[in-house]
């Protein structure tokens, strides 16, 4: 995810890094983590393991995907995933509920 | 999902070659990284009815492999190469495709597919949650620190940061050595543009002869290969 400022905008924290933020702290699946500052990025960042990368040049920061639990999938919820196809249409994951879904990553390289 | 950064554009002419009734998208950012631990091309996640995920991302194919022409002529014209270049001493280095082939098996992957489709959770494919959770790939701080760097390699490459873009890509490859994805769009880009860009230029993916001084990433797809066994590639997780 990346950030211009050291904020965080909940909403934008859910879409891109599946984790909601609620009144118990940060959530996601069966998993809430308390939240004391959530002002403070650096905070919620070591909070969840995720690895804030400053860049000097743009002064651009990016945060990492938690590394909470030690392994990529927190649980076994498939999480949220919004991605365009090559018209620039939006489709959602979540849309396929009900049907079994095979999602298969390949690249032209 | 098309993990390139680069754009419609280059993902195109595969999806519309494929005429694919199921939705084609395109993934810019390397969500598939992030989110469900994607490390290497193709690789498959088996998701339920429910929103659960019954296998966590792993090496799998449609059927047999078939390349198009200019790949097949490619991968012959290179195993040629490869066998003309051993020595008879020592022991014979396994050639790219043994190495490639190796490991999980490209025939019988879909019949594991058609298995569950057919058993459902009777399968003897489907995993349950926590183990799912365990063999999702490993995530110690560095590659989040990795993932990080990605993005804003990404990020900056695309907006025209070529250099700051490098850097962290190097950055990004060395918290993450075994992110093949990672390492393949970043060499991909600058050997695509090294041999002229063409249909397979993208597969170009380390510096041309006596170019090796003006290769900028730590290490190439050849360099990487050369320290490979049989199965470690694409890991046989069946």
């Amino acid at each position: 995810m990346i950030l211009e400022q050291l904020v965080i905008d909940p909403h934008r924290f859910e879409t891109e890094t599946g984790w909601t933020i609620k009144p118990e702290g940060a959530c996601k699946g069966d998993v809430c983590v308390p939240l004391p500052d959530r002002d403070d990025v650096s905070d919620i960042a070591g909070r969840l393991g995720m690895a804030l990368v400053h860049d000097d040049a743009t002064n651009l920061n990016a945060l990492g995907p938690e590394s909470l639990g030690g392994r990529a999938l927190l649980s076994a919820e498939a999480p949220e995933l919004v991605l365009n196809d090559i018209d620039g249409n939006s489709f959602r994951l979540s849309s396929l509920r009900g049907q079994k879904v095979v999602l298969v990553a390949w690249a032209p390289y | 999902m098309s993990l390139e950064l680069s754009g419609p554009d280059v993902s195109r002419p595969f999806i519309e070659a494929a005429h694919p009734e199921h939705p084609s998208l395109l993934d810019p950012t390397h969500q598939m990284d992030a989110l469900f631990g994607v490390v290497n091309i193709p690789n498959v996640v088996w998701i339920d009815e429910s929103g659960t995920i019954v296998r966590p991302a792993e090496p799998g194919w449609p059927g047999p492999q078939q390349y198009p022409e200019a790949m097949r002529k490619r991968l012959a014209e290179r195993a040629r190469k490869e066998a003309e270049n051993a020595s008879d001493d020592g022991p014979k280095r396994p050639n790219l495709m043994q190495l490639l082939r190796g490991g999980q098996d490209r025939e019988t992957y879909p019949d594991a597919i058609r298995d569950w489709a057919h058993n459902g959770a009777a399968s003897r494919f489907v995993m349950t949650p926590d183990e799912v959770v365990a063999a999702s790939q490993p995530r110690p701080m560095d590659c989040s620190e990795a993932a990080a760097h990605f993005e804003l390699a990404n990020h900056l490459w695309r907006t025209g940061h070529r250099d700051a873009a490098i850097h962290h890509f190097n950055d990004c490859h060395r918290l993450q050595p075994d992110n093949w994805t990672y390492k393949r769009q970043a060499w991909s880009l600058v050997g695509n543009e090294r041999v002229g860009g063409g249909e397979l230029g993208r597969f170009n993916q380390g510096p041309l002869p006596g170019e090796e001084d003006d290769w900028p990433f730590a290490s190439s797809f050849d360099a990487e290969v050369a320290k490979l066994q049989p199965g470690e590639y694409y890991p046989n997780t069946m």
